[in-house]
């Protein structure tokens, strides 16, 4: 109570006190103020729900009885430059771009967003208890993480779904969200278990032991909230190099089977129609903004909420 | 430090050994059998062909003779081809090819990307801060065969400068290189330049700056010593990221390495193929892997490995 400002304070108690901000509130606050932050969060706003938005168009042709516009060649000669009736293009088999560019966004940020979603899952309750139990536990969980991460994982997915290849749509899309979910939640068991390890020597922790809190209550209730920056983060730049295995599985062939759409299968597709007489150029340059404009929103906004939620990261 | 790479040596056994592991029992689980495209053998020849792959005894024993012709480095005849050995005729030669496209696209990505990270950090907000992460964005937000292939239409096809593809002259690795490089040297530049800008504001560095040292003595010396750590953790990923990348770069500028052989040999079960290609890439991520660890900790000697 030393400083000039404490003594006015006492005299008026309650106006020109500010409520004190919560930590989330302070951290938000520095992500608003984030402009490339900010970019990253519109540009995802904007995919996400043009992605949506196709699902509900396709939806509603579905309801009426009509055909899917991103499965159905439309007459004439293809693939025909962006129009006004198709502002993408169409593809050499005659069908609407913009449809399959919107329908393949969903699909490959439902890979992004499956992947994260295992990270959360698996890595968080793994990097917990790992850190939390220590010792023996703590030694075997996390030589077991060293042994997955140094497996070239990548290799067995491809060797996976390559040997699944001729299942139904449905199994081997199942298989590719699960084989992209599997490699991603390696790096969030580390970092989870580091802060954990930092956290479980903290005062309040310390407090909550000595009231007689239990384990699972110290871990859920003290912990987990502390740990929430850090999974958000990590979370959000999981859902990028996610996208991105997946456009790669799909060069291989390996990706969602045909004829449904992803942004890799778009791309590879546009690849090998790629030849300098006749350029289709609007094949690969849609999907392709597409895809670097989410990648590079969910990097941005996953820098800025690091940022945000660790000043001093920077 | 000896006693740690010893240690770590040892554990490559049971990491080869998982992998082998997981690779022979997806082998086994998979549905179709390597012989299908060899339609109205006779069945005694049918069955001789299986008893060449080890077919006809019981798993384990096939398992076990795998790994003995894997570890003695005999090889086995490949399937698909027949009378050319695994290990001599197919990966032997295609190693190499491999090998050196990899550590030229890595030795690239940590040349560029450092360069950028520290010239970017070094006037940040300038012209060339802006450009060289705007280069960056453009490496972590496409895949690398669009990457490739754009720079094989603008110049191989348009310029005319290099060839489309193939192996054997120098010309001919940089577009792959420059490839596989983009995504690794993008994460480098952008590694390098947050780890500098933290840096240059510490202490430390005011008091080189203080004592007169010139500034370029200050950024390699003082700085990119601190700064480039991170970098060193992200090599691994790096290396693993680059070595199967080089599936899709060798696919696209026909290139005689071991990647095209990793997808085919599994779409064509062919076992003793898709063992030994899974057995060399995992033992090629491994060693580096290795190799960045003993890195960190020459380079930090705070790091300390019992």
């Amino acid at each position: 109570m030393s400083d000039p400002g404490a003594k006015t304070a006492m005299a008026c108690p309650v106006g020109p006190l500010r409520p004190a901000m919560s930590p989330l509130a302070m951290a938000l606050r520095r992500f608003r103020r984030n402009r490339l932050a900010m970019t990253g969060l519109a540009l995802l706003v904007i995919v996400v729900s043009a992605s949506l938005i196709g699902v509900a168009w396709d939806q509603a042709a579905v309801a009426r009885g009509q055909p899917q516009p991103y499965l159905t060649p439309l007459p004439g000669l293809h693939p025909q430059p962006p129009s006004f009736a198709h502002p993408f293009g169409t593809d050499p088999l005659g069908r609407d771009l913009f449809a399959r560019t919107l329908i393949g966004g969903c699909v490959s940020l439902g890979v992004g967003l499956s992947a994260a979603v295992v990270s959360i899952l698996i890595g968080t309750v793994w990097g917990l208890v790992s850190g939390y139990a220590g010792r023996g536990t703590d030694t075997v969980m996390m030589r077991i993480v060293d042994v997955l991460y140094g497996l070239p994982y990548i290799l067995l997915v491809i060797l996976l779904l390559v040997l699944f290849a001729e299942k139904t749509t449905w199994l081997r899309m199942v298989v590719l969200f699960m084989a992209i979910g599997g490699v991603s939640w390696l790096t969030m068991a580390r970092v989870v278990r580091g802060q954990v390890l930092a956290l479980k020597e903290a005062e309040f922790v310390l407090a909550a032991r000595a009231l007689g809190s239990g384990s699972a209550r110290i871990i859920f209730k003290e912990m987990l909230p502390n740990l929430a920056g850090t999974i958000l983060v990590c979370a959000t730049l999981t859902v990028p190099l996610a996208i991105l295995q997946e456009s790669f599985l799909s060069f291989l062939g390996l990706g969602v089977p045909p004829p449904l759409a992803s942004w890799g299968t778009l791309t590879s597709d546009a690849i090998d129609a790629l030849n300098p007489v006749r350029v289709y150029w609007w094949l690969l340059a849609f999907p392709c903004l597409a895809m670097g404009a989410t990648l590079l929103g969910l990097n941005f906004a996953g820098d800025g909420l690091r940022d945000a939620f660790d000043p001093r990261a920077r | 430090m000896a006693a740690y790479v010893l240690r770590r040596l040892l554990y490559f056994i049971p990491t080869l050994l998982a992998i082998y592991t997981m690779a022979f029992l997806l082998m086994h689980a998979a549905p179709g059998s390597p012989f299908v495209q060899e339609k109205g053998l006779p069945p005694e020849v049918l069955e001789a062909r299986k008893a060449e792959f080890y077919l006809d005894r019981p798993i384990v024993e096939q398992y076990l003779l795998y790994a003995r012709d894997l570890v003695t480095l005999r090889g086995h005849s490949s399937i698909r081809y027949p009378n050319r050995n695994v290990i001599h005729d197919i990966l032997a030669p295609a190693f190499p090819v491999s090998l050196s496209l990899g550590i030229c696209a890595l030795g690239l990505a940590v040349v560029v990307g450092t360069t950028a990270g520290v010239a970017s950090a070094a006037r940040p907000r300038s012209v060339i801060d802006y450009g060289a992460m705007a280069g960056a964005m453009i490496g972590i937000s496409q895949p690398s065969f669009v990457i490739a292939s754009l720079l094989v239409t603008l110049f191989a096809l348009v310029l005319r400068w290099l060839p489309v593809g193939g192996w054997g002259s120098p010309s001919q690795m940089i577009l792959p290189a420059v490839a596989l490089a983009a995504l690794p040297a993008a994460y480098i530049a952008r590694l390098v330049r947050t780890g500098m800008l933290e840096i240059l504001s510490a202490d430390f560095i005011r008091t080189a700056r203080a004592k007169g040292l010139a500034e370029r003595q200050v950024l390699l010396d003082h700085a990119l010593r601190n700064a480039w750590l991170p970098v060193l953790g992200y090599l691994g990923p790096a290396t693993a990221a680059i070595f199967t990348g080089s599936f899709v770069v060798e696919k696209i500028f026909a290139i005689p390495g071991v990647g095209t052989h990793f997808v085919d040999s599994a779409l064509h079960r062919d076992h003793p193929l898709i063992l030994a290609t899974v057995l060399l890439y995992a033992s090629l991520l491994v060693v580096f892997n290795l190799a960045a660890d003993i890195g960190y900790a020459w380079l930090d000697p705070r790091i300390r490995y019992e």
